[in-house]
């Protein structure tokens, strides 16, 4: 009957959801395919093979970007995290005050800063660092990746300390357990989803950055992604693809364990 | 049952707790001063904001005082953080720890003592007796009924033989049924471990029920102190009258003192007897209060202590209510117990003696 109010059943409806889903997952479909052309071209199909795989696995520029991309992100998720749940703990166990808001949003500065600032103000900041100290592995990589990592992984762990019943802790408290070993056998097991969420979160961040790391990085230490953006420049062969194909099914597959992660009560 | 021994194990002096600062501050508590003693089952009763859970938080610990001490057999525990008082908190929403098994939950105070895991498995099997939950000691705590939580919160906070254990609302959560189960299972409990227990409700019935001694709480104040029976049959104040039971509340005036007792005179110009609260010695206009099942009717005649008109009879099955009106115009209302057989020709609109006996009255503070 049309006496209840539908969305779906507007005008337009269909087509409208119809466009976007197009809009959205045609040129992924399209880039996965060609990932298994045979042919030289990511335009025309030529049959399909597996040979820009092979090519891809075989690359040893690929590999060694990978590697290090898997380095910056592991190191920077591992901080960021740690970090993210010291904040979550200070910005919740207690009670609001002036200020708090601010801190929030001094915690979440880097979803709100342009990347390209960022970018810039880390690449002037470092290089003064890099004449100072001389060094200049991936330390600042990861010092960067670290930085813009924290928002991301301090929100599913705050999430979930809001959740939390606070009697719990004080439970614990008055069956003799002293304020660390309450947040190790009580708070830590309980806020452990939140914080694998927030890890696995921070980890596809940092992969996926291209902008910040294209500043900072020094000459030979390019990730996956800003390796790409090197190749791309020099023309496109589907060996792009298939990277870009490989890249995917990875973040789905972290993204995927994320949310059952995060989904799991208790 | 043995006497009980008349040393404290909990001693409140002069204890008060004011929320904010400025113009917004509240007296949660003010100066409140109490002593429980050993081995008795003591409850908190009040209506909600009166400072009873406040008062239990400052014994355990998760709050302190603004001035004053709390005595645990003679020493002073206000300024201990809870994980350092030999005091156990059984909680209204039970707060078990979700990712632990009921055995881990129970034996959780005693490995945090650093007990050895012999003597925890021990212990842990002995309270799951106790509380009948043997059956489920490997469940977790989200696959148990809430009657059966309520059991495992009662075995965790009594497993590390606390000194003295707290209950803050913990039956409000049950169904009546339930509730009434649990009443005398608590009751069971205290007796069998011989712990100190503070129990918090705004449940009258609950507090008449189960404790030794009642503390009717007001207004960050306690009011009165006593046996339930005391409570009941002489409250020391309006407040106490009004908050446990039915009350009828008469205006008269003293025209006698001695012994702990006074003679005062009705509207009706009937003097009769009434006790008094313990050192009050009153004079003037007072007021007293007469529980309904504590008068009598009869007929209408000079003899009657009271006289007025019935208003209303609700028949409740064990007993029924007479809605009177007194000559004055207060309403007060008669139980009577039934007996089988026909009426005794009470009938609305009639006119009606009440007799108040010679140990019916109270008078009150306030």
């Amino acid at each position: 009957m049309a006496s209840n109010f539908s969305i779906k059943h507007q005008p337009g409806f269909t087509a409208i959801a119809a466009t976007c889903f197009v809009v959205l997952y045609l040129p992924i479909i399209v880039l996965v395919a060609y990932a298994f052309n045979a042919a030289n071209s990511t335009s025309e199909w030529g049959g399909f093979s597996m040979r820009w795989f092979q090519s891809a696995w075989q690359n040893v520029q690929v590999i060694d970007a990978t590697l290090r991309s898997f380095q910056i992100g592991a190191v920077a998720a591992v901080l960021s995290t740690i970090f993210a749940t010291m904040a979550a703990l200070a910005t919740t166990r207690t009670a609001p005050y002036p200020g708090l808001t601010f801190k929030y949003a001094a915690i979440n500065q880097p979803l709100m800063v342009p990347e390209i600032v960022t970018g810039v103000a880390l690449l002037i900041f470092f290089s003064r660092i890099k004449i100072f100290t001389g060094y200049s592995g991936l330390g600042y990589l990861i010092a960067a990746h670290t930085a813009f990592c924290i928002p991301f992984a301090y929100l599913p762990i705050r999430a979930r300390l809001e959740n939390m019943d606070l009697t719990l802790e004080r439970a614990a408290a008055d069956l003799y357990a002293t304020p660390w070993k309450t947040f190790r056998r009580i708070t830590l097991p309980l806020l452990w989803p939140g914080i694998l969420a927030g890890l696995m979160l921070a980890f596809v961040i940092s992969l996926d950055d291209v902008v910040i790391t294209e500043f900072v990085k020094s000459g030979g230490q390019d990730t996956l992604p800003t390796y790409m953006l090197g190749q791309i420049r020099r023309g496109i062969t589907p060996e792009i693809n298939a990277i870009s194909t490989a890249f995917l099914l990875l973040s789905v597959a972290i993204v995927t364990l994320f949310f059952f992660v995060s989904r799991k009560r208790d | 049952m043995p006497e009980k021994p008349d040393r404290n194990a909990i001693e409140v002096v002069n204890v008060s707790k004011i929320f904010g600062s400025g113009e917004g501050q509240v007296a949660a508590l003010d100066t409140v001063s109490v002593s429980i003693r050993e081995n008795e089952f003591f409850t908190l009763l009040g209506p909600s904001g009166c400072g009873k859970t406040t008062l239990l938080r400052l014994i355990a610990g998760f709050d302190f005082p603004t001035a004053g001490e709390i005595l645990l057999y003679g020493e002073d525990i206000a300024p201990l953080p809870p994980f350092k008082r030999p005091v156990n908190t059984v909680f209204q929403s039970y707060a078990l720890f979700p990712h632990m098994t009921v055995a881990d939950n129970i034996g959780f105070g005693l490995e945090m003592l650093g007990k050895p895991k012999a003597e925890i498995k021990a212990r842990v099997a002995e309270m799951l007796k106790l509380v009948k939950m043997e059956a489920l000691a490997g469940r977790r705590t989200s696959q148990i009924s809430g009657g059966q939580q309520q059991r495992v919160a009662l075995a965790r906070a009594l497993a590390p033989q606390p000194k003295v254990l707290l209950l803050d609302e913990p039956l409000s959560a049950l169904d009546y049924k339930l509730r009434k189960e649990m009443q005398i299972e608590l009751k069971r409990l205290q007796h069998e471990t011989g712990i100190t227990f503070i129990f918090v409700t705004h449940d009258q019935e609950e507090a008449l029920t189960m404790s030794d001694r009642i503390a009717v709480m007001s207004s960050g104040k306690i009011l009165q102190v006593g046996s339930p029976r005391d409570i009941y049959d002489r409250p020391a104040e309006r407040f106490v009258a009004d908050f446990i039971g039915e009350s009828n509340f008469l205006k008269a005036d003293v025209v006698g003192v001695s012994g702990g007792r006074a003679t005062v005179k009705l509207s009706s110009g009937t003097k009769i007897p009434a006790s008094l609260p313990d050192g009050f010695s009153p004079s003037g206009k007072v007021t007293i209060v007469v529980r309904p099942e504590h008068a009598q009717l009869g007929a209408a005649s000079p003899s009657a202590s009271l006289s007025g008109t019935v208003e209303n009879i609700v028949y409740l099955g064990t007993d029924t209510h007479f809605h009177l009106r007194l000559a004055g115009g207060e309403p007060f209302i008669v139980r009577r117990q039934n007996s089988r057989g026909a009426g005794d020709g009470i009938v609305q609109g009639g006119q009606i003696g009440i007799m108040i006996g010679s140990d019916a009255a109270q008078v009150l503070k306030d």
